[in-house]
């Protein structure tokens, strides 16, 4: 028996709004891959909880009217992975989830769960800034669209008013066209395993290959939440993928990132696997892209 | 809190039920007092050592960290539900029977239904895809290999390939 206070469930999103405004002081629970084991910590003992978790209309990859990609907020890790449309536009996003945990927590674990968190260690978080992915929230006055880097505060925190649920994560058409990524988790172990740290690099490359046209970098465990690196994007954007210049791109994300000494690991440690990560994360990313690293 | 209960229906190894449920019960919860499926073991009770790990609409989940009121219009397979009618085992057990995958046995239900889970793709894993597979599960006996050995040669088998390990 969990010990919690009260357990509302959604059926719809409206249900789930008119829930949030009900029971302002309830935490929603997704999947509780999180929740639940924080409510038997003691963390979260002796709260009310919204379930959200059998709303099926946010379950689901599909192609919207302007051709972005839409997640339901509540797909599963191990089904986003599977998707057709992921691995066909976004397959890093199904690489990188596909890292999360155990078999069992990525049938549980969802995006939307993984993002409203706010932790700098999800896995999705860094390729989801790097795609310049848009969140929606939908709340009593409508639906809103809120950039990823905005949706995170800070630690812990997001942008979700307290009448809204998270209900897609969008990849936009012009984030996607063209463009090809690798995502690298640096961990102990492989399995159960939360990232010491996480990077991942996409390229759109000219038509001839042989010019980075755009290149996005975004880590996660790198500071307080995930960040872009827009030194070392300019860095890269426009010029030709070369050995010569992902060593010069790898040593720029020093000036962008900020990461903190933990029992993990030191800063001085996850300094150095920023530069390692990044390069071989751009070299994999070109490569994708059918570029080469002359 | 007071109480809260609701009615929840299922189908528990291919047999429709409900029982009324405390909302603050998990899976496993339900399923072992209430069915009195004892092969669901309680672990960790966090998520992390795959003891309590059954199948719900064919995908493999731990009964510990998911409510038992979303059980609610699920199919949930557990163990038990392996068994024919006469009792015999099915081809994964009576392989971890054979290749000693088991010592103490606490973790071999929950190992069992991943297996099944991955022998239902129909597919052939390669030894990494495998072991990725099987990796959301603990066991502090075996050291695993009898358990990978136990896994691979049932796939193989029902590919009807021969397996050189």
């Amino acid at each position: 028996m969990y010990d919690m206070k009260a357990l509302y469930e959604a059926q719809s999103v409206e249900d789930a709004i008119r829930l949030r405004v009900e029971h302002p002081e309830a935490q929603i629970i997704a999947g509780g891959s999180d929740v639940l084991v924080q409510m038997r910590e003691g963390r979260r003992a002796g709260k009310e909880l919204i379930s959200i978790y059998m709303i099926d209309a946010l379950r689901g990859v599909t192609m919207d009217a302007e051709e972005n990609l839409r997640i339901g907020s509540l797909t599963s890790f191990s089904h986003i992975t599977r998707d057709p449309l992921i691995q066909k536009y976004c397959n890093v996003l199904g690489e990188a989830v596909d890292q999360v945990g155990s078999p069992q927590i990525r049938n549980i674990g969802t995006i939307g769960g993984n993002t409203c968190n706010g932790v700098t260690s999800a896995d999705s978080a860094s390729t989801l800034h790097a795609w310049e992915a848009i969140v929606e929230l939908t709340g009593k006055d409508g639906v809103r669209r809120v950039p990823i880097k905005d949706f995170y505060i800070k630690a812990g925190q997001v942008d979700i008013k307290p009448d809204e649920i998270q209900t897609a994560i969008l990849i936009p058409k012009a984030s996607y066209e063209n463009t090809f990524g690798h995502y690298i988790k640096y961990g102990l172990r492989n399995a159960m395993e939360i990232a010491t740290l996480g990077c991942s690099v996409n390229v759109r490359l000219s038509a001839d290959k042989k010019t980075i046209e755009r290149c996005r970098i975004a880590y996660g465990v790198a500071g307080p939440v995930p960040m872009r690196c827009p030194s070392a994007e300019a860095v890269a954007n426009g010029a030709q993928p070369s050995k010569e210049l992902s060593e010069k791109f790898a040593r720029a994300v020093i000036d962008d990132i900020n990461p903190r000494d933990s029992w993990r690991a030191s800063k001085a440690f996850r300094q150095h696997i920023a530069v390692e990560m990044a390069k071989r994360a751009l070299t994999r990313a070109v490569e994708l892209a059918g570029g080469e690293m002359a | 809190m007071s109480a809260q209960y609701k009615l929840v229906h299922c189908t528990v190894n291919g047999k429709a039920v409900e029982k009324m449920v405390d909302v603050r019960a998990s899976l496993t919860d339900m399923l072992r007092n209430e069915y009195h499926l004892t092969s669901v073991k309680k672990g960790c009770e966090v998520g992390e050592c795959g003891a309590c790990n059954v199948l719900i609409d064919g995908e493999a989940f731990n009964s510990c960290i998911y409510l038992a009121v979303w059980a609610e219009g699920k199919s949930i397979q557990t163990l038990e539900g392996l068994l024919s009618p006469e009792g015999e085992l099915s081809d994964i057990q009576q392989a971890f029977v054979d290749e000693t995958a088991i010592q103490c046995g606490f973790c071999t239900p929950g190992f069992i239904m991943t297996a099944v889970e991955i022998l239902n793709t129909n597919k052939l894993y390669t030894d990494e895809e495998l072991r990725k597979l099987l990796s959301g599960h603990l066991c502090r006996c075996t050291g695993y290999e009898n358990i990978f050995r136990a896994v691979k040669k049932t796939m193989y088998r029902r590919q009807g390939k021969t397996i050189d390990f």
